[in-house]
């Protein structure tokens, strides 16, 4: 028997060397720096080049820093409202668009996702001219004074989850719902039973995307944030400014692995044949 | 007693008639079939039963009530969709009984009627997978045993068997039939595919750009289309033109091209331009000049051979092509004739339909 010389398959790309260079290239650029960020937190040494030995002070430091742990419950209060808010909003905008027909549907669709391509810098200006126009109240008790970002936030995200969501909708059988109706279900019951379970790793994704796009905002909140509303990346702008410290690192992994877990988390909601079973 | 009454039904969307005054009465019990080709409106027929869909004018009554505008979860009726639609997020036993849940049925009841449901589909070994796990006719079986376990006073069937393969539209076919009898409800089923409305249907409905053309038995369709367009469409027909120049006892008398003036038994009102039909099978096809029966000579154009049957063109001195259908009942059918060789088709003026053109 002729025995054929092993070679890679026309489509096997993951097993040729150039494609796997490329991978590991790509892979490099875009995971060092966080990498590194996150090494340099336990760095024993004021300055972030050269390593001086394993500590977690400044981890302690960030702790005790109040300015800086302000800045970053603000930060998740506005991002845990901004989620909820522009998820239902979003959704809301979703079903519309898919559901029904009216007039000048094309041309909402269109202005409904122009926060999406509008620059953020011309976003934060008009944010900020808009506020100081109607004579947004400031200096509010907490988490009051957080209100004006926070609007702000969910004008600019909730496109994005209505996006994902009328994504997710336009793979949906029509049928499903008609078969719903027909077996005795009343519209609401065939929302709740039927469409909401199909909706829901949309609704996940959405919300996922709300709350990571509010968290890690600077442009549209730098605008829209005054003196005592200072969110997480504000702050660590402001901190920067002087010198990177370890601090800044530590404050930021502690940022990566929130939003890391936030991320496993609603994955695992939305892991297929989990989804909807009532 | 109806149990379905359509009466004057018309739809209309912008600009389109689906269904033109279609008027059908469904008897108890029936298995009656929608026939048509796609877009002729049967589909929206089905959905004005189900409630999908309103008629513009006319009344649909369901065991005598009109239910014209009543919503679709307030009917006695339940559908079996084309695509099955099966709910995806819930397990095979949770959506059988999801039309008894969401309807305040109680929960042990509820699970016991399904699984009686899925046991009278051969199911009940499935009752927790997941419809992912589950091949076509499997979920072509939940969804009958979902509208099944709520004891419809009708079930609708949209073009059940479009998405099965050859052999299980077959083996379905017979389970249909078999599941009528056995719960004893209407059935009213829409297809284009007219071998399965002539083998499970007691009575069929054809219908053409939104008109009803003939509600008949299977084999009055067959036998005794009333029109060239429902001859043409429930199997194969030869059609041949002719002036009517008489009538005779009991027929009429056809002057038909390259066959002379034929006298054929028709009990209706014929004349001027007509259309002589007889069926394939009917013809006999010889080498040898018959004694008897309607004659035209022509020359085997083509020849298709199926296994049990072959399908034959014959071209004769004029006119289009005639078909004639073979049964190769014996091994050795080749002697019979071949492409290029002349032979006499015959068949019995009692065959023969009388159609206006």
């Amino acid at each position: 028997m002729r025995v054929l010389r092993r070679w890679v398959d026309p489509l096997d790309y993951a097993g040729r060397i150039w494609m796997r260079a490329f991978f590991g290239v790509v892979f490099i650029l875009l995971y060092a720096p966080v990498v590194l960020m996150m090494a340099f937190s336990f760095n024993d040494s004021k300055r972030n080049i050269v390593w001086r030995g394993f500590t977690t002070k400044y981890y302690e430091k960030a702790w005790n820093n109040d300015g800086l742990i302000e800045a970053f419950i603000n930060s998740l209060t506005i991002a845990a409202i901004n989620t909820i808010v522009a998820t239902i909003l979003g959704a809301m905008v979703a079903l519309l668009l898919w559901r029904f027909r009216f007039p000048f549907k094309s041309a909402y669709e269109g202005f409904m996702a122009l926060p999406i391509v509008i620059p953020e810098i011309c976003m934060g200006v008009a944010m900020l001219a808009f506020f100081s126009r109607i004579g947004w109240p400031t200096g509010l008790p907490w988490p009051l004074n957080l209100s004006a970002i926070t609007i702000a936030h969910i004008a600019f995200s909730f496109p994005f989850v209505a996006i994902v969501v009328r994504a997710r909708m336009a793979g949906f059988n029509r049928e499903l719902e008609e078969a719903s109706r027909d077996l005795g279900a009343s519209e609401w019951q065939t929302f709740r039973h039927v469409i909401f379970p199909y909706m829901r790793p949309g609704l996940v994704g959405g919300a996922l995307l709300a709350f990571t796009l509010s968290l890690d905002d600077f442009v549209i909140t730098f605008f829209t944030s005054g003196p005592e509303t200072v969110t997480f990346p504000v702050k660590v702008y402001s901190m920067v400014r002087f010198s990177v410290t370890p601090e800044v690192n530590a404050a930021s992994t502690v940022l990566v692995v929130i939003t890391l877990i936030v991320a496993a988390l609603m994955l695992r909601v939305q892991r297929p044949g989990q989804g909807g079973s009532p | 007693m109806s149990i379905i009454s359509i009466r004057n039904v018309t739809k209309t969307f912008v600009g389109i008639t689906a269904v033109d005054n279609a008027n059908i009465e469904i008897a108890a019990n029936e298995f009656f079939a929608v026939l048509g080709p796609s877009g002729c409106g049967k589909t929206t027929l089905l959905r004005m039963l189900a409630g999908f869909e309103t008629p513009t004018t006319g009344e649909i009554l369901i065991d005598g009530v009109d239910v014209s505008t009543t919503a679709p979860n307030k009917r006695p009726v339940n559908m079996v969709f084309q695509s099955y639609a099966v709910f995806p997020h819930m397990s095979v036993l949770a959506n059988v009984g999801y039309g008894l849940k969401v309807t305040g049925v109680p929960a042990t009841e509820t699970r016991q009627r399904a699984e009686e449901a899925l046991e009278m589909v051969q199911l009940a070994h499935l009752a927790e997978r997941k419809p992912d796990q589950l091949s076509g006719g499997q979920r072509q079986r939940v969804a009958l045993a979902r509208a099944l376990v709520k004891r419809p006073k009708v079930l609708l069937l949209d073009e059940p068997m479009s998405a099965l393969d050859a052999k299980l539209r077959e083996q379905m076919q017979l389970e249909l039939t078999r599941l009528q009898e056995e719960v004893g409800i209407t059935f009213v089923i829409v297809t284009h595919d007219q071998d399965e409305a002539l083998s499970m249907a007691d009575r069929i409905a054809v219908m053409q750009s939104g008109r009803v053309e003939q509600i008949a038995t299977p084999e009055a369709l067959y036998e005794s289309p009333d029109s060239r367009f429902v001859a043409d469409f429930i199997g194969k027909v030869n059609l041949l033109d002719g002036q009517v120049t008489g009538a005779a006892d009991q027929g009429v008398t056809v002057d038909v091209t390259h066959l002379g003036k034929v006298t054929v038994p028709h009990s209706g009102h014929a004349q001027g331009q007509v259309s002589l039909a007889v069926r394939p099978e009917k013809i006999r096809m010889t080498v040898a000049r018959p004694d008897s029966g309607l004659l035209v000579q022509g020359r085997i154009v083509d020849w298709a051979y199926y296994g049990d049957t072959s399908h034959i063109r014959v071209q004769p001195a004029s006119g289009p092509p005639m078909s004639v259908t073979v049964q190769n009942d014996t091994r050795s059918t080749i002697e019979n004739g071949d492409v290029g060789d002349q032979v006499w088709l015959s068949w019995r003026a009692e065959d023969t339909l009388v159609l206006d053109r």
